[in-house]
């Protein structure tokens, strides 16, 4: 008896894929639970700390190094090198990096997420613009040219309690996010304050309105309706978008990578992975899903089903995904994209940082204030951590 | 066998569940706050700190814990009174001899307390939505601009207070209505025969004799409100710009979403010192306006 979590959509769709798998591997009944996103956090460290991990569960990456900071995690490089269906090398290269922790791999990634722009290209064209934007200076144009904040039409939705869009912003700076080794907060450097100006800009010049994603409610109806001319996204919006407008309005939008300093296609490497819980009896049996999982022609199933966009550049090469057009930005983004800070308190951060954003857009802090805000407050969360990195350095023998 | 020591036999199994399932826990919080139990402590119990009071020095120097403290006695300073005069308005209309239908009324003004808090929150996401929601609607019809409810950091803490006293009069206002019904009639007879108009005897009779019933629901609605929670949490996440972030959303943030357990318990500590504190100054207040009230009567 093999016990799966899952997480969101996926559940649903899994169980349509697992009766093959199960005729495949008759000994090996599973146990698929699925949980609601909103609640996993929460049920996983529950979980833990109460010795009732599942043997497998899908893992969001960014939640990856707080599960390996809690040793909850089976490493998985013996069992990729003697897997014949796992090939590293056919994996996005910033994807599977976001699972290797010290050096070690913890998780095979399932599915993909990256944040780019869906664009209303009817509406760029009626302004004059034939293409997308590919440099931030591109782009301020035409958020000005295609916003008007007195009929409520605006360049572009930014949700203010939504970190991931500032956030890839500033993934496409040089400076990393956190200097030091993940000890300190590095918000203050040039890279950061050159996203965190552009992001709160678009809110000053009114190319954006100053609203949460509780009150923009239906995003995709207005984004039909011409109220925000860009939206910027990942993956799961292709199947919102081709399910909740008409047929007519299909030809008006598509996707495009997302507009950096310079050029484009530079995001952030999201997604979720396949991950075994140390704890596992069923460790064999759970490998043998996670192939099964991994398979490009099962990813093609799975991308059909629920519109989760494959970590794998075989699976990119048959199926639906091969000749969409929708989905052709995503797969020149995938090539360029970037892993988040690889430490526990990150989400932490994220949402710290977001917030202060949030005050500067509401016009509370200037950006240099903003900016030494985040890092004050990224500093004070990384404290146990510098305390663990000196308390490891001082006594590994101990650590063991 | 002496009486004493039956009775305390007696006790014995309740003292017991007691002990085990409410002391024990508390003491275990109290003993949690004085450590930095986190994730790593989580993972290994070696890497738990002995930290003292640094916790609650470290929350009383935080500006989130004071927004959040003040954000919650506005809940309170302004969310109980008008919830406890929606209660008792509703019961002296559902108590007023001229009032139909009562069993009907009853059950519709009571309805909001047992519906899911959930449920209704999505309703009200809608009433309020500043573009399609029908409170801007009905102002615009006023011709006032409209107002974002729920974006607006000064708003979004009236549209939640709106939403819980909603939600919750119709409980008290079974309260009121059980203390309105034990008032004997005859004290308002002999008021009308001397001449006394409906607001004194609102004022002189109502009011007194309702004393203690208003006096426990003024306490129970205070500590319920001061644990204000699942409004922000359905409604607005805390936000917008964290103006609704309450102490115990505060503290569920710190233990169940970034397991900081040590920080969220001394969150606990400081709430229920905090309470302790307002209710004792209700209890004591009432016992000084007790014999006031008679003298006049």
């Amino acid at each position: 008896m093999l016990t799966f979590w899952t997480f969101g959509p996926e559940g649903e769709v899994m169980q349509q894929l697992l009766p093959e798998f199960e005729r495949a591997h008759p000994d090996i009944h599973i146990k698929l639970q699925q949980l609601p996103l909103s609640a996993a956090h929460q049920k996983l460290l529950t979980a833990f700390a109460g010795g009732s991990t599942p043997d497998m569960t899908q893992l969001g990456n960014t939640w990856i190094p707080e599960m390996v900071a809690l040793q909850a995690l089976e490493p998985l490089q013996s069992y990729v090198d003697h897997s014949r269906v796992v090939q590293p090398d056919d994996y996005f290269a910033s994807i599977w990096a976001t699972n290797v922790i010290d050096g070690t791999l913890y998780g095979v990634p399932w599915y993909v997420d990256t944040r780019l722009l869906f664009y209303r290209s009817d509406l760029l064209k009626k302004a004059g613009f034939d293409a997308p934007p590919t440099t931030w200076a591109q782009w301020r144009r035409m958020l000005a040219a295609l916003s008007d904040p007195a009929q409520h039409r605006y360049g572009i939705l930014l949700p203010t309690n939504e970190y991931q869009q500032l956030m890839s912003l500033a993934l496409q700076q040089p400076d990393p996010l956190l200097r030091d080794g993940g000890r300190y907060g590095n918000f203050e450097s040039a890279g950061f304050k050159r996203a965190l100006r552009f992001y709160v800009d678009t809110f000053r010049l009114h190319q954006a309105p100053a609203i949460t994603n509780v009150e923009a409610g239906n995003p995709w109806s207005e984004f039909g309706r011409g109220v925000y001319a860009f939206y910027l996204s990942g993956p799961w919006n292709i199947g919102e978008f081709r399910a909740r407008l008409p047929a007519s309005e299909q030809a008006d939008w598509s996707t495009a990578p997302l507009p950096g300093p310079d050029s484009a296609g530079i995001g952030v490497a999201g997604g979720s992975s396949l991950v075994i819980f140390r704890a596992s009896k069923h460790k064999a049996a759970a490998w043998a899903l996670i192939e099964y999982l991994s398979q490009p022609k099962v990813q093609q199933r799975f991308y059909g089903l629920v519109g989760d966009m494959p970590p794998r550049r075989s699976s990119w090469e048959g199926g639906a995904l091969r000749d969409d057009p929708k989905a052709r930005a995503f797969r020149e983004q995938l090539e360029h994209v970037r892993p988040t800070p690889a430490v526990p308190e990150w989400e932490r951060i994220a949402n710290a940082m977001q917030l202060q954003a949030a005050r500067a857009v509401a016009g509370e802090l200037t950006i240099d204030q903003a900016a030494a805000e985040m890092d004050r407050q990224a500093d004070h969360i990384l404290e146990k951590r510098r305390w663990m990195l000196d308390h490891a350095a001082r006594a590994p023998q101990a650590a063991r | 066998m002496n009486a004493p020591r039956a009775a305390w036999l007696f006790l014995a199994p309740a003292l017991l569940v007691l002990g085990i399932f409410f002391l024990l826990p508390v003491i275990g919080a109290l003993g949690l706050s004085l450590t930095d139990y986190d994730l790593y402590a989580l993972a290994d119990i070696h890497n738990l700190r002995f930290v003292a009071l640094h916790n609650y020095l470290a929350l009383l120097q935080r500006p989130l814990f004071w927004s959040a403290l003040g954000h919650t006695v506005y809940f309170v300073a302004v969310g109980v009174p008008l919830s406890m005069l929606t209660s008792l308005g509703a019961a002296l209309l559902l108590n007023s001899p001229l009032a139909r239908c009562k069993p009907f009324f009853r059950t519709a003004l009571f309805a909001p307390v047992v519906t899911t808090v959930v449920a209704v929150a999505v309703i009200w996401r809608y009433l309020f939505n500043t573009k399609y929601g029908i409170a801007n609607f009905v102002l615009g019809q006023l011709g006032i601009h409209p107002i974002d409810w729920l974006g607006d950091p000064h708003w979004a803490m009236p549209t939640i207070i709106l939403f819980a006293v909603w939600k919750n009069f119709g409980y008290n206002m079974i309260i009121f209505l059980a203390g309105l019904q034990a008032i004997p009639p005859e004290l308002y007879e002999a008021a009308r025969i001397d001449g006394a108009s409906a607001w004194r005897q609102l004022r002189h009779i109502t009011v007194p004799m309702l004393g203690p019933t208003l006096l426990m629901v003024g306490i129970l609605t205070v500590s319920g409100y001061f644990q204000l929670f699942a409004e922000p949490y359905v409604m607005t996440e805390g936000g917008p710009l964290q103006s609704t972030t309450s102490v115990l959303y505060l503290m569920y943030d710190e233990g169940f979403k970034w397991w900081n357990l040590g920080s969220a318990s001394a969150v606990a500590f400081l709430l229920f010192l905090i309470m302790f504190a307002v209710t004792a100054v209700m209890l004591k207040l009432a016992r000084c306006g007790e014999p006031r009230e008679q003298e006049p009567a």
